[in-house]
């Protein structure tokens, strides 16, 4: 199969009920549509609202939150870009948002209000990248020590030898 | 009190720990503490060509190599957009179900060796030793496989691998039936599990439980029938679905899926198609041993494979496969070098280990065995 060139135009988009959900509460900064996956990107400050948007309007109805990640994109600023991915069961269909987050301030809002589940995830992401999420109740080390320094999935963090 | 249950505690499945206050016999409260076994596998796949990456997949669920491999093998070949042809498909899902085989027996022997069914387990090593012995047929291997390549399989399975799995499929529901008449009626088995552990399905929404742990509280999601990959939409399976969210529903859950798999693996038996188990991708796929000796084309591209590696075009995918736990996903993301710029899994048993404190508080410190056993953690899994 040849590559088929992303698609990055909202305009285009606007099929997607995902896309014109957000859209309708003003909410998109950016759209793709790279090899059948659907990504939109928000503003950090407007994550939980179009996740609460996404999950409760008929039309989308995205009920359970597969995943988070996080990518550190150093040296280009805004730093890090926190990625979620979204599932509908009853839609079968996937999207993922993602949300820039500053090198300065590398903080976005907790999404334990909607799905307890994102605890475990997010403390992960807190760990290995340093992204602190506002709200969360017990924002702690998960997986490296407690007393440990830095945060190895950083791209500055060396792969081997020593800090 | 503060019972510290773990890490080395052999019902933990692992190096578990958990934090648990006690009211006499009464479970207060459950924390889980992981990180253990964590060995930073994220980072290393970013120094790693892309081919490089797949040993390192088997490493994080070593109950189930195959799986890890095809999940990573498929967001690398979406990345790619490389096709793969039938044969491999097939080839992928009949070791992906009886790797789901392999993954069930060593849990339903480990869970009711926990609850004190000690006959049970030596059954079900039995199978997986006849399954391990196909591994090492198939892929050299009995554990840490590594069949699996971006774009298709290693090599063409060896003529003996066929009549093995044919000589397993065909015996296998008798063994399963055996292991039912231990454990089904066993009063003891059924006083230890029904009614223990229970979860709503609207819990296992919010905590992001998947797998049959999800669907023994009655959430009819399987990823191979609802949003298929690797050819699984030409298979007919049923998807076991219970509404009790107990320890003894996921037991008959995981049951019956033994039993479905071993119609799939029947199915991909019968229905192999011919043809070749490497998609035609010359800068991608490594070149058979024999072009690779008389043909300079060949050459060229084994060496180029194997000293720098194939470049993926810039862009990013998420593949999630159903695993014997849960949903199973991969992030990966390609800057249009030969490295992955980052690759994330999405473990399942790390959403469904949240489920485990809404499971045991209030019960008896006796049911936090059956419940750990019962949601089928991997701590490789879980820390990576």
């Amino acid at each position: 199969m040849p590559l088929q060139p992303a698609i990055t135009d909202v305009a285009q988009l606007k099929d997607s009920p995902a896309v014109s959900a957000l859209q309708s509460a003003g909410l998109v900064e950016g759209a793709k549509f790279d090899r059948d996956e659907l990504t939109i990107y928000v503003d950090r400050a407007a994550i939980r609202q179009a996740c609460e948007i996404l999950r409760d309007r008929p039309e989308t109805r995205f009920n359970f939150l597969s995943d988070i990640t996080c990518v550190d994109v150093f040296p280009s600023e805004p730093r890090f870009e926190v990625i979620y991915h979204l599932l509908s069961h009853s839609q079968k269909d996937r999207v993922r948002l993602i949300a820039r987050v500053p090198g300065g301030d590398p903080s976005i809002e907790s999404l334990m209000g909607l799905w307890p589940g994102v605890n475990f995830f997010e403390r992960e992401v807190f760990d290995l990248f340093g992204v602190r999420f506002l709200g969360h109740p017990n924002l702690r080390r998960i997986q490296m020590p407690e007393e440990w320094e830095g945060h190895p999935l950083r791209k500055d963090y060396p792969v081997e030898g020593y800090r | 009190m503060i019972l510290n249950m773990g890490p080395q505690h052999p019902s933990t499945h692992g190096v578990l720990r958990l934090l648990l206050e006690i009211d006499g016999e009464t479970v207060v409260k459950c924390i889980p503490d992981i990180g253990y076994l964590h060995t930073g596998i994220e980072k290393t796949c970013e120094a790693k060509f892309y081919q490089q990456v797949v040993p390192l997949t088997d490493r994080i669920d070593y109950l189930c190599p195959m799986t890890n491999n095809l999940a990573y093998c498929l967001a690398v070949e979406k990345l790619l957009q490389l096709e793969i042809p039938p044969k491999a498909q097939f080839i992928r899902v009949l070791l992906n179900e009886l790797t789901r085989i392999n993954s069930h027996l060593v849990w339903l022997g480990t869970h009711a060796l926990d609850i004190g069914a000690m006959t049970v387990f030596l059954y079900c090593f039995r199978e997986r030793e006849q399954l391990l012995r196909i591994f090492e047929n198939v892929a050299g291997q009995r554990m840490m496989t590594s069949y699996f390549r971006i774009g298709g399989v290693s090599l063409e399975p060896p003529i003996d691998f066929w009549k093995k799995t044919k000589d397993f499929i065909d015996k296998f529901p008798e063994r399963v039936d055996e292991y039912e008449g231990l454990l089904t009626q066993n009063p003891i088995w059924v006083e230890r599990t029904r009614g223990v552990a229970h979860i709503t399905a609207e819990d296992c929404i919010a905590l992001g439980a998947t797998g049959p742990t999800a669907r023994g509280s009655g959430i009819d999601w399987d990823l191979r029938r609802d949003m298929p990959y690797s050819s699984y939409e030409k298979f007919k399976f049923k998807v076991p679905v219970s509404k009790d969210g107990d320890v003894y529903a996921r037991y008959l859950l995981r049951v019956q899926e033994l039993r479905e798999s071993n119609g799939i693996v029947r199915q991909a038996f019968d229905g192999m198609p011919e043809g070749p188990v490497r998609s035609d991708a010359p800068k991608v796929v490594l070149p058979d041993r024999e072009k690779m000796k008389t043909q300079m084309e060949a050459l060229i591209y084994h060496f180029k494979i194997v000293t720098e590696g194939f470049q993926v075009p810039a862009g990013e995918v998420y593949q999630g496969i159903e695993s014997p736990r849960g949903e199973m996903g991969y992030y990966v993301r390609s800057d249009g070098t030969a490295k992955p710029y980052r690759v994330h899994m999405r473990s399942a048993c790390l959403a469904n280990l949240q489920v485990l404190e809404k499971m045991v508080v209030g019960r008896l410190l006796a049911d936090v065995v059956a419940a750990i056993g019962s949601i089928d953690i991997v701590l490789g899994e879980i820390d990576r």
